[in-house]
């Protein structure tokens, strides 16, 4: 888990006061909406449909037990008891009066976490791989990596007022779970010899114009990253368009400018800035240094065998929940926030401070939020396994849905956001619901559902395995399905089915593509993704739109 | 052919809390779309929009909804003015918890 340092706690009370009496200001009159309006969102302050939400930041997704009891107490005094967990490693309170937001602030504070850059068109939140530090194909812990660039990014004066927003991500595994290749940076780490560097992935985003970003550098070593970084994005602030918003990100930019002239462009920058950066090697062993990696002691696995051979819910919550750890006798575990028919990413108070509580007693205090909307307990004794699963299942938190169908990502949609052009939590909730009745989710298999309220993408259903997009027609909630997603180190953007379907029809039209699907693939191991690679749409759309699912095969 | 009926409410969001609030006849704010005055002549929305675009400390974002012309007390006509007026707690959380 990573420190904080004296320099964070004056930087963020001195944000804090800042803040507090722009509040102040705004509520006696003496600023305008249109004046107060850049600076609450500076502090990741939004005004949403039914009221304000404050987005706070979770970098790369760590937390640890007292950051997230935290959050249960900023849920229960200035909310309504719960919060939400979103896609890019925040989580948003939905609910907090305008006045509270500065003690908010200030309680967040006391633990090291913050609404900095969390809005606005600044470097936001730095996200990672949710199994960081833990997962057994890991060439090296990312996170050190993403607090440098955190550190880097905060308040960097040259990046406040970029063309747009600007989002990175890093990952330390061959195996892509930070979806590196939609974020306007990913980085993903490589090793040349003895050399660490990482691969420089950019101009890959979703919104309304969706792509897979390009590897501008196949090696960047570790000590040039930051000059490389600038250079990416000093060339972006001045290229960048910043005449049309829709336009503005670093993927239209690449577009526009081509791949070659941008690298070129931003070689001849890098070959400029290289140097600026002379301290950051040993920033970054400062940092990694107080990235405390758990003492893991060696332990047994007997109670995990028997628990597994006695008990088939715990098995079945086993066999669906745990990730290989890189230590044998440990496992990374997925808690689900997909309880059928809850919403997906959202967490009562009661169930953070207990997630808190079992992250103390068996979780070496570290927490992770993931960008599927889950918490992770990264290193778990096996034998501790069963304990903690006893712990969860009364909670509503030992659901056995991880990867399948019923895990769905989902955007907040028009039950909270101004944006949305439809609802989404409402279509997760039934799709779940649906598919627990017909108890055919285990069958199904490894299936990623990913539905978004709007064309924005934040629910990331161009990378669905099946994504649903909620729109307005006239008047009416319609949602577009897309088909063949897919978000992993094998990015791939989904493929738009045909005419969209009546709020009442989508999850009829859901449970009709799952039927054609195990009618054609080869055998139960053929996942969704890999039957819809071979076969293309045809039996997919035919199963939408026939009418007759028996042509499907 | 008629000229559809004219009728719109103003609304925006509360300053302090954030919630939906309504402008009323005698000019008050209430969180209720039923107290609502429904305005059916167009200029007079307007002047009503303006009045409320002044009181910058006490509403944020205000602006005119239509409202179904044809009922007696306001009633959205677009979707999106339907779950502004009931929230999200319908399905999202059982009643009571919001
Ligand atoms: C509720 C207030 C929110 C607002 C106002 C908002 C706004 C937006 C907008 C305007 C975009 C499109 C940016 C572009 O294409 O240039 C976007 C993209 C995105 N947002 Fe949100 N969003 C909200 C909530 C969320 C939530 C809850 C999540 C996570 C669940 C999220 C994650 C994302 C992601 C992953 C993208 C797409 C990646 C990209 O930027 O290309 N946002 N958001
Ligand atoms: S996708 Fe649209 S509806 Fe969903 S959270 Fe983003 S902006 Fe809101």
């Amino acid at each position: 888990m990573y420190y904080q340092s004296e320099f964070d706690a004056d930087y963020l009370a001195s944000r804090n006061t800042q803040f507090r009496a722009q509040v102040e200001r705004r509520i006696a009159g003496q600023l305008t909406e249109d004046e107060f309006k850049p600076l609450r969102l500076m502090n990741g302050l939004y005004l949403q449909l039914h009221a304000y939400m404050l987005r706070v930041a979770i970098p790369y997704g760590s937390l640890n037990s007292a950051q997230m009891t935290k959050l249960a107490d900023v849920a229960d005094r200035w909310d309504r008891g719960y919060g939400h967990f979103t896609t890019r490693q925040n989580i948003q309170f939905n609910w907090p009066a305008l006045r509270d937001v500065p003690d908010i602030l200030d309680a967040l504070a006391e633990v090291g976490l913050h609404a900095i850059q969390t809005s606005g068109n600044t470097i936001r939140n730095i996200t990672s791989d949710h199994f960081a530090g833990a997962a057994a194909d890991e060439i090296s812990d990312p996170r050190p990596v993403a607090e440098l660039i955190r550190q880097w990014s905060t308040d960097h004066p040259e990046f406040q007022f970029l063309p747009r927003k600007f989002k990175v991500a890093v990952t330390g595994s061959p195996t892509d779970r930070a979806v590196t290749r939609a974020h306007d940076i990913g980085l993903r780490m490589i090793r040349r010899g003895s050399e660490t560097g990482f691969e420089v992935i950019v101009g890959g985003g979703l919104g309304r114009t969706p792509m897979i970003g390009k590897v501008l550098r196949e090696f960047v070593a570790l000590p040039d990253l930051l000059d490389y970084l600038e250079a990416v994005i000093s060339v972006y602030n001045l290229l960048g368009r910043r005449d049309n918003k829709y336009k503005a990100r670093i993927k239209i930019t690449l577009h526009e400018t081509g791949e070659e002239a941008l690298r070129a462009m931003v070689e001849a920058r890098f070959a400029e800035l290289r140097g600026t950066y002379p301290g950051s090697m040993d920033a970054l062993s400062d940092i990694a240094a107080r990235f405390r990696s758990p003492d893991l002691p060696p332990r047994e696995h007997r109670i995990f065998t028997a628990a597994k051979a006695q008990d088939p819910v715990f098995r079945a919550w086993a066999d669906t929940n745990l990730t290989t750890h890189k230590r044998a006798d440990y496992a990374i575990v997925t808690v689900s926030l997909k309880a059928h028919g809850a919403v997906p990413g959202d967490a009562t108070s009661a169930q953070m401070r207990l997630l808190a509580d079992l992250a103390r007693q068996f979780g070496q205090d570290e927490l992770r939020i993931s960008h599927e909307q889950n918490v992770i307990l990264p290193h778990v004794a096996l034998d501790d396994l069963p304990a903690l699963h006893a712990a969860l299942l009364p909670a509503g938190l030992a659901t056995a849905n991880v990867g399948l169908i019923s895990d769905i990502i989902a955007c907040p949609g028009m039950d909270y956001c101004a944006l949305a052009t439809a609802r989404s939590i409402p279509v997760a909730q039934a799709i779940a619901t649906r598919f627990e009745e017909l108890q055919l989710e285990h069958d199904i298999g490894a299936l990623k559902i990913k539905i978004s309220g709007c064309i924005n993408a934040c629910g990331h259903h161009h990378v669905g395995h099946i994504g649903i997009l909620g729109l307005d027609r006239g008047g009416v909630e319609t949602y577009q399905i897309t088909l063949g997603g897919d978000g992993t180190e094998t990015t791939s953007l989904g493929e738009r089915t045909g005419p969209g379907f009546a709020y009442d029809e989508i999850v009829p039209a859901i449970e009709r593509l799952i039927a054609a699907y195990t009618a054609v693939r080869t055998n139960a191991q053929e996942t969704f993704l890999a039957t819809y690679r071979r076969l293309g749409m045809a039996p997919f759309k035919a199963a939408l739109y026939d009418g007759d699912t028996s042509d499907a095969a | 052919m008629a000229r559809k009926a004219y009728a719109q409410v103003v609304t925006g969001n509360a300053l302090l809390e954030g919630h939906v609030v309504y402008l009323t006849a005698q000019g008050t704010w209430s969180t209720a779309l039923t107290d609502a005055e429904i305005l059916r002549d167009e200029a007079d929305a307007q002047l009503r929009l303006l009045s409320a675009m002044a009181q910058a400390a006490t509403v944020v974002g205000a602006y005119l909804a239509d409202v179904d012309p044809d009922a007696a007390s306001p009633k959205p006509l677009h979707f999106r003015e339907a779950f502004r007026r009931d929230g999200p707690g319908h399905y999202v959380y059982p009643a009571g918890r919001i």
